[in-house]
């Protein structure tokens, strides 16, 4: 199924019925009566959007889609490929499936979601995989690949899955952080890890390192090379140097538990 | 049937039903993968009194393992799937995580699993860490060269135990050549293992003993020094020396396919006989008869 934006809205589009699970076994008239949500206006998907075929479980949605928010919010299979630009809460609190953007994504990149794996061939706004205000638990499982940077906030309180960002990210990545994996080809920013209880935060280049954290050696991490080996797979430009590297790592945050890791490539 | 000058002994070899794992290890170099699987599969050439049997089933490329480091895949079999299971667990924890640099890693999507590395995370004291990729959760136990990285849980099929064939030769020297050449045929077939050392046994065991204590005793029927003695003897004039080579699989055809080429290898040296070794049908659930292999 295809959905073209036909008509850019003025203001943000809550679009939560853009998921295959919504959309599973409905005809294309009534995919166009699924309601929206225009400003605080309850809208039909029709007035926005194009649409052709019937839904198999793919969805490609195209179009200037900046403004428009939410969509596969909480679907659990099948797979929406995005071209263009798309809103924030792209695939909040999904379960299951798959998600493409060629090209860049807003702030709340799959927030709280617990499966399914997401990829942007792109930049991604802040707080990638995060815990909403408020909740106590980020992203709890599956993935989440930006081919580009990132911005402050990444896997804020997450407490499984995976995070990779192939540019830089912003400050506080993996802020309280409850367990998990978050690789960063590019530069990471301040406060890395700051109250994160257990899981792993990766920098390819010199990052600066909180003082709760302490260091404790170099060495080769075998499992971060199933990792960067599936990033290979999906894309990311993974050298040599990452998967054979030597890593010097850190515990902490010492202001929690001090069970979680910063793992630095050492180019020394 | 003859193969040459090679009679071919229309008999069959009497396999049985077991459990099979396959486990890659890894290593910064393939010696030290060579090492943990060596030492892993010592003290694996019978269930008899092993209990469990095992074997090298090939080297794997760096680009083709989990962490694309030099890997080594080994099968490991048992008579049921709970003693697989526990087979896993001491082999993998004082034979890998032993050697230097290793890790390990389930080869097999069985209709079971074991879990192996959610056992041995414990030998980290609560210092193991647990990480999960694309459905498989991984456990990192600190060790004092870093990290052993291990499998949560290891899959088991069944499997076909107990494949062979014996080698029936003028001399030892005949005897030994025939049989080298037969594991090297073998060994290139996928999914099996050849448990014996570097792949031969020459002391074959029948079921039974005339002492109670025994499940299994020597093969007299197969011994030349008892030719004229025992009274069922199928050792032939102008044999001396006799071998074996028993396969385990994970499939039958590929037992089978095993047979075949170490067969024709045996028979290509020239030696007297090839045949095989069975309990008169009354033991195991597959006959694999030597002249329904397809060789000539």
């Amino acid at each position: 199924m295809e959905l073209e934006l036909i008509a850019a809205p003025d203001v943000p589009l809550e679009a939560e019925a853009i998921s295959p699970d919504r959309l599973a076994g409905l005809s294309a008239a009534e995919v166009a009566r699924q309601s929206v949500l225009h400003g605080n206006a309850t809208a039909e998907l029709g007035a926005f959007f194009k649409i052709a075929g019937k839904p198999n479980g793919e969805i490609r949605v195209s179009g200037d889609l900046s403004r428009v928010k939410m969509i596969g919010a909480g679907m659990s299979g099948g797979r929406i490929v995005v071209e263009g630009d798309v809103g924030p809460h792209l695939g909040m609190a999904m379960r299951g499936g798959a998600i493409v953007v060629n090209g860049n994504t807003g702030d709340w990149l799959g927030p709280e979601m617990s499966g399914g794996r997401i990829l942007v061939t792109g930049d991604a706004g802040h707080t990638v995989g995060a815990a909403y205000r408020g909740s106590r638990i980020g992203m709890r499982g599956g993935q989440i690949i930006v081919h580009g940077k990132a911005g402050n906030e990444i896997g804020n309180a997450m407490r499984n899955g995976l995070i990779a960002i192939g540019g830089d990210c912003g400050d506080f990545a993996g802020v309280n952080m409850l367990a998990g994996t978050i690789i960063v080809l590019g530069q990471l920013g301040w406060r890395a890890g700051a109250g994160m209880k257990r899981g792993s935060i990766v920098a390819m280049h010199d990052a600066p390192v909180l003082p709760t954290f302490s260091y404790a050696c170099v060495f080769q991490p075998t499992y971060l090379r199933l990792y960067l080996r599936h990033l290979r797979d999906l894309g990311l430009p993974i050298e040599g140097t990452h998967i054979d590297g030597h890593y010097r790592r850190w515990s902490g945050d010492s202001v929690e538990i001090n069970r979680g890791e910063i793992l630095v490539l050492d180019r020394g | 049937m003859r193969l040459g000058a090679t009679e071919i002994v229309d008999t069959f070899a009497e396999a049985f039903e077991m459990w099979a794992a396959r486990v890659v290890i890894t290593a910064d170099s393939a010696k030290w993968a060579l090492a943990a699987a060596r030492s892993m599969t010592g003290f694996a050439t019978s269930v008899i009194g092993c209990k469990c049997e095992a074997g090298i089933e090939r080297v794997i490329p760096a680009d083709e393992t989990p962490d694309l480091r030099p890997g080594i895949s080994v099968l490991l079999f048992a008579m049921d799937a709970e003693g697989l299971g526990k087979r896993l667990v001491e082999r993998i924890g004082q034979c890998v995580m032993t050697c230097p640099t290793t890790a390990c890693f389930n080869g097999l999507e069985g209709a079971q699993r074991a879990v192996v590395g959610g056992k041995l995370r414990f030998f980290g004291d609560g210092y193991q860490i647990a990480k999960r990729l694309n459905g498989r959760r991984y456990w990192r136990v600190p060790v004092m060269d870093g990290e052993f990285t291990v499998d949560d849980r290891f899959g088991m099929q069944k499997a076909v135990g107990g494949g062979n064939i014996l080698i029936l030769a003028a001399d030892r020297t005949a005897a030994l050549a025939a049989a080298e050449a037969a594991v090297e045929a073998m060994t290139a077939v996928e999914g099996v293992i050849l448990p014996f050392p570097d792949g031969v046994v020459r002391s074959g065991s029948k079921v039974g003993s005339r002492y109670k204590a025994l499940i299994a005793s020597t093969n007299d029927a197969y011994c030349p020094t008892l030719r004229g003695y025992a009274p069922n003897s199928q050792v032939p004039e102008g044999v001396d020396c006799v071998v074996e080579i028993v396969i385990d699989g994970l499939d039958l055809s590929a037992v089978q396919e095993a047979m075949r080429r170490g067969t024709a290898a045996a028979a290509a040296q020239g030696v007297a006989q090839v045949s095989a070794g069975n309990y008169g049908g009354t033991l195991g659930k597959f006959q694999i008869h030597l002249h329904q292999l397809g060789l000539g």
